[in-house]
């Protein structure tokens, strides 16, 4: 095979050495989105450029690295990102959370719990958290300069008023280390409680908006919310189909043309132990048999 | 009929020497003058004779080329604008102060709801519960005569004169203790200004507001305001109590402007 040889990790070391730089600022700043010159990557833009960028400035040989997507690691987007550092960097890949060094995700934060010396890199689509009330950048800039964040209580507030409770479920704002407010990714407000003090370092690449900020391990993160409408966890009122988990992130997945559905962690590799582990949901007997449904 | 109220023997704020010029063109010269708590002052004159300079400059937005404003903080420190740090400027601006501006739709978010647009300077200042923002909304809303039911509805969806109303509570809901304004009454039409001009008279009675009001409309000057500084060219040319100028202008420029409304 006449593969093209690539430098470690796809990118050069010049690139990689600025993006570390950036890194390294962002950790120092927790919450602060710093610039950096993002380059093209081999996938558009809205595919995680960002996040694959973050993740090879920071990979090394030994590293083992997972990629989820939605929570899955099956899925089209976490496979060829998987491959792709495979194939450029010769790292060994995974699918369990617990062996993973360096995991890159898109949208969710795995359900077990990570511990220090691994690394959540998340990619991002838009860093600016009051980019949809403010579309000056100067004026955002400026705004997290000073520190001035009653905009963010102005969308939280409409949120009410239009619906009776803060109905924002992704890219929930929080504050970091009590300065910087976030804007998470499109994580599931389901997720924001697990970013708070937690042991691994989270670093947020956004490719398009050539961004990069991080939240270093133990560092405090608190969703924005008011005195009277406090901030609440996502609530599902049933278990996991197939694993009968009654703590995870749940995925809706429809199974036939009649309206019948299912719901199933979101958190493949999660669900997936549970299940080897004995446990049991309601159509976990014939996994693999057209269930019928009425 | 004017009388200054209050305890008002010292000067709330006070410009010295005021210039901005552009190259060779100087848009305000050497303006000085005394604002005392509680008083309405009116700053009047045709299209380009420099009153939106000078209220841009007084209001901080613009950097004087020459002369000072200085400001008494709520501490009662006269301070020179121009030494605030500009994160003490931009509090003092959604706090102390407020800002009409002549299209409500440079003041107003216009996306988001009447009672956020109100609300939004109490959540800058830290308040943080829904239900005391919102009550304080409502009765704002109240206050400027917009029904309660257009609470949620957003002020694209408002006519002009809501707007204006709107963004009137909008600036008065950190009860500051100056409020500028930029022809607050343009562009209404005349039964929807006298709505307006009344309301903003009672409420300048009512909470003791000083103002600057920076109009073309010597109407709006007579109804709203104590003191008159008229300008031509970038200089003031007379300057006293309201009815005395309008009455007895001194001014050829003056007797124009006024011989210039039709009597009625």
């Amino acid at each position: 095979m006449n593969a093209p040889t690539y430098n470690f990790a796809y990118l050069d070391e010049q690139t990689k050495r600025m993006i570390r730089r950036a890194i390294l600022k962002a950790i120092a700043i927790p919450g602060y989105q710093v610039p950096f010159a993002s380059r093209e990557m081999p996938m558009p833009y809205g595919w995680g450029t960002g996040g694959v960028q973050v993740t090879a400035a920071i990979l090394g040989p030994k590293d083992v690295l997972k990629v989820i997507d939605q929570g899955s690691d099956d899925t089209t987007n976490a496979i060829s990102i998987r491959k792709f550092f495979a194939k450029t960097a010769g790292v060994e890949t995974t699918t369990s959370t617990d062996a993973a060094t360096v995991i890159q995700t898109r949208h969710r934060i795995p359900e077990a719990p990570l511990r220090a010396g691994q690394v959540l890199v998340y990619q991002v689509p838009i860093p600016e958290p009051l980019r949809f009330l403010e579309p000056r950048e100067t004026e955002t800039r400026r705004m997290h300069a000073l520190a001035e964040y009653g905009l963010m209580h102005v969308k939280l507030y409409e949120d009410i008023a239009r619906f009776g409770h803060i109905a924002t479920s992704y890219a929930y704002p929080v504050k970091v280390n009590a300065r910087y407010v976030m804007d998470p990714s499109p994580t599931p407000k389901f997720d924001n409680p697990k970013m708070d003090n937690c042991p691994a370092l989270q670093l947020f690449g956004a490719g398009r908006e050539k961004r990069i900020y991080a939240i270093p391990p133990y560092t405090s993160v608190v969703s924005l919310d008011f005195e009277d409408h406090p901030f609440t966890r996502y609530k599902f009122d049933a278990p996991c189909a197939l694993c009968g988990a009654e703590d995870s992130y749940l995925d809706e997945i429809v199974t036939d043309n009649k309206g019948s559905r299912m719901f199933v962690c979101s958190d493949t590799d999660y669900c997936e132990g549970r299940q080897a582990a004995g446990h049991r949901g309601t159509e976990s007997v014939a996994p693999h048999k057209e269930a019928a449904h009425g | 009929m004017v009388e200054v109220t209050g305890p008002s023997d010292q000067p709330l704020l006070v410009a010295d020497g005021l210039t901005k010029s552009y190259g060779r063109l100087a848009a305000c010269r050497d303006v000085s003058f005394a604002l005392y708590p509680g008083e309405v002052l009116a700053i009047v004159g045709e299209s380009g004779s420099g009153k939106s300079t000078l209220l841009q400059m007084l209001s901080a937005q613009l950097a004087p080329s020459g002369g000072r404003v200085s400001y008494r903080m709520r501490d009662g420190v006269l301070r020179d604008l121009a030494q605030l740090g500009e994160a003490e400027r931009r509090f003092l601006f959604r706090t102390d102060w407020g800002y009409v501006h002549q299209d409500p739709a440079q003041g107003l978010r216009m996306a988001v709801s009447a009672g956020a647009n109100v609300g939004e300077r109490l959540m800058a200042v830290g308040w943080n519960n829904y239900g005391r923002i919102r009550q304080t909304a409502s009765s704002w809303l109240e206050r400027v005569e917009i029904d309660i039911a257009r609470i949620d509805d957003a002020p694209r969806t408002y006519s002009g004169g809501m707007r204006q109303r709107l963004q009137i509570a909008r600036n008065l809901v950190t009860e500051p203790r100056l409020v500028f304004m930029d022809e607050p009454t343009g562009g209404l039409d005349v039964s929807v200004q006298a709505r307006l001009l009344d309301l903003m008279r009672s409420l300048v009675n009512e909470l003791g507001l000083a103002a600057i009001v920076v109009t073309h409309d010597l109407a709006v000057a007579r109804l709203l305001s104590h003191r008159v500084m008229v300008m031509k060219e970038g200089r003031v040319i007379e300057t006293g109590l309201t009815d005395q100028v309008l009455d007895d202008p001194r001014e050829p420029y003056t007797q124009l402007l006024v011989s210039s409304i039709l009597p009625p």
